[in-house]
């Protein structure tokens, strides 16, 4: 092969290339399905509104087929104590799924404590769910991929693809992550995206009788949620890692762990 | 009906999700990786510069290495929730995590330990085959030493000084290489721990260091026990054989033994004290810059796990062997004692590193505890379980001794 012949056929060799880079664009399922609005679901938790129901905890199980008995979940409620001498106890019993039934403060392997109303300063609850980072370190760590971020901001797990080495549990700040007590895979919270992409509200908004917990488009200015976001003094949970949440909280005060 | 419920007890405000994921075996797996890389360092001190002492034990270590690095990746496996699925990490790596590099690593540096042992080794196998080929009615067994001999020559028969030559240039090029990436193997190890921001004891840049100097100390150690047991093994049957022309006399295989181990220990000692002066700089960096985790991390430290880590880790594992091998006029048993305690240090280290990890909560405000199953109730409890942890610890010296049919470490009558 001359000179010539190699420089042309080089030539056709990266037109068809680049021909053949776009085409595979136009044809990427993510750009036929891509919304035709904007949209990143974001949550908004008020926690001057939480009772501690556990209705959220309850819907959210049974909506998203995690055992109802086992001890872990998607999503759950904290309760906060702080007595008048500067102590601070915080619990979750059974991720509060039966709600708070009991005044007696869960202490852990079997020991509970009974703090008598007048010593209590303030008290109040805090509803927790997956934060769908906008840098999650979950994605990052993951060996396979098989867990990603899609492009409304939500972090799934493809449970087909999981091998299950719970690196994304290791690295998840807020301890979102768990293995599904029967599929063996990583499972969390996903703000109900099967219901949400139907214009369906998640399972725990529903459930919830007090308003506490909404999802709303923070790329949609008239969104009510991204209305307060924009407007009110919100904060994020444990800034500090660098991740970015997309949960934002009214009422997160400093002993919210 | 959660898994880790078996081994995990909290205490005070744990998150519910909360547990001890990461058990027993991935305290295994950078212990095996360690010792991997550290019996390959050991090995590469004579191929690589060539220390003439330590020409016994390097070839026992190469063999050694190998059969460890078979074992190294079975903890990882034994711990994944869906096994079946490991081979996902090679399909579709995902490189922004500190875990999807592992295949290709292990792959490479098996590649390269693979290659040096066959070049090692290759006129023992040329000679083997020969051997066999001339000898008349050979029997089954003979048969398939012959065949097993024959095809790993791999067809490269030529035993001209020219070759011999080559072959030596190769294994030092390979030492050469295998050196950086051994400590890269393990290092990494380190840094899937190190990078973790979410967990307060694990995250520091530091961690991959500690790793690779604790690593060099435990393959060494192990190495050298490894040798001595082998050496008194062959003592007894010396001394069963005593008058044949062909074996060594029980003096000969002391006077070798002594000499290799007076010149290994010093090594030993070099890379223990590095290990422990990162540990404390590290211990006294957090307790000095304390930060808002120090609180939890202290209670941890100098707390629950007080008796793991300075009882077990630092005195009995690290302070009590140095004194040992430090004593003048240093004798077989008592340098036994201070490599099992070596040992058993670096494991401890290990395990304060991945259990002590996670026996605080995210909240910093509760603690978890780890119990780690003794008695096998069913396949979990089995590999997540004590027993489990011993089958892969025996594992490499089975290999070992499997391997050592094909790759005679002792007695041979030349190599490079």
């Amino acid at each position: 092969m001359d000179r010539r012949s190699f420089l042309k056929a080089a030539l056709r060799g990266s037109a068809a290339l680049i021909l053949a880079e776009g085409i595979g664009d136009i044809l990427r399922p993510a750009s036929i399905h891509a919304s035709p609005k904007p949209l990143r679901w974001v949550f908004l938790v008020d926690t001057y509104k939480c009772i501690g129901c556990g209705f959220c905890v309850k819907a959210c199980k049974i909506e998203n087929e995690v055992p109802f008995e086992a001890n872990v979940s998607r999503t759950w409620v904290e309760r906060y104590i702080l007595t008048k001498d500067g102590a601070v106890f915080a619990d979750t019993p059974q991720e509060a799924r039966n709600g708070f039934t009991s005044r007696l403060i869960d202490l852990g392997e079997g020991r509970v404590k009974d703090i008598p109303q007048e010593k209590i300063d303030k008290a109040f609850f805090v509803p927790k769910l997956c934060n769908q980072c906008e840098k999650p370190p979950c994605v990052q760590v993951c060996p396979v991929g098989a867990t990603y971020k899609t492009a409304e901001g939500v972090t799934l797990v493809d449970r087909k693809w999981c091998i299950g080495c719970g690196y994304c549990i290791m690295a998840c700040p807020y301890g979102m992550r768990f293995f599904h007590p029967l599929l063996h895979v990583a499972e969390k919270c996903t703000f109900c995206y099967h219901r949400i992409q139907k214009e369906l509200k998640p399972a725990c908004v529903q459930a919830c009788p007090a308003g506490a917990r909404r999802i709303g488009n923070i790329k949609d200015p008239q969104d009510p949620v991204t209305q307060i976001i924009m407007t009110q003094r919100v904060s994020i949970h444990k800034p500090e890692y660098g991740t970015n949440p997309q949960v934002y909280f009214i009422g997160l005060s400093e002993e919210v762990r | 009906m959660v898994l880790e419920e078996i081994w995990t007890t909290k205490e005070l405000f744990v998150y519910p999700n909360e547990y001890i994921y990461w058990s027993i075996q991935i305290v295994m797996y950078p212990f095996m990786t360690g010792l991997v890389a550290g019996a390959f360092v050991l090995s590469s001190l004579y191929h690589l510069f060539g220390i003439k002492p330590l020409k016994e034990i390097a070839r026992f270590s190469l063999v050694f290495s190998f059969a460890l690095l078979m074992v190294a990746p079975l903890p990882l496996l034994f711990h994944l929730m869906q096994p079946a699925r490991n081979f996902y990490v090679v399909l579709t790596p995902h490189f922004t995590s500190a875990i999807a590099a592992f295949g290709v690593v292990l792959f490479i540096y098996a590649s390269i330990v693979a290659s040096e042992l066959w070049f090692l080794y290759r006129q023992h196998l040329v000679e083997s085959s020969l051997r066999l080929k001339n000898q008349l009615n050979l029997s089954l067994a003979g048969k398939i030493q012959l065949w097993t001999y024959t095809i790993l020559t791999l067809g490269a028969s030529d035993l001209s000084e020219r070759a011999l030559r080559l072959d030596e240039k190769a294994i030092k090029i390979l030492a050469g290489a295998g050196v950086p990436v051994a400590c890269f193997l393990h290092g990494y190890a380190g840094f899937i721990f190190g990078s973790v921001k979410a967990n307060a004891l694990w995250m520091t840049p530091l961690m991959p260091v500690i790793f690779i100097m604790s690593a060099v100390v435990s393959g060494v150690a192990l190495c050298m026990l490894t040798y001595i047991v082998t050496m008194e093994i062959r003592r007894v049957i010396a001394r069963r054989k005593r008058g044949s022309v062909l074996y060594p006399t029980v003096e000969q295989i002391r006077g070798v033994e002594m000499h290799e181990m007076r010149i290994t220990a010093r090594y030993l000692i070099f890379f223990l004290i590095f290990s422990i002066s990162l540990e404390l700089l590290d211990l006294v960096f957090r307790g000095y810059t304390a930060v808002k985790s120090w609180d939890i991390l202290r209670n941890v430290i100098y707390g629950k796990d007080f008796v793991n880590i300075f009882v077990l880790q630092y005195i009995l594992g690290n302070l009590v062997p140095f004194i040992l091998l430090l004593i003048p006029r240093i004798t077989i048993p008592r340098t036994l004692l201070a490599l099992i305690l070596v040992l058993f240090g670096v494991f401890m280290m290990r395990w304060n590193v991945v259990i002590g990890g996670q026996s605080f909560s995210l909240t910093f405000a509760g603690y978890m505890h780890y119990h780690l199953p003794l008695i096998p109730q069913d396949w979990e409890t089995f590999k997540e379980g004590l027993f489990g942890a011993l089958f892969i610890g025996v594992m490499p010296f089975v290999l070992f001794w499997a391997l050592n049919k094909i790759f005679p470490v002792f007695d041979l009558q030349r190599s490079p």
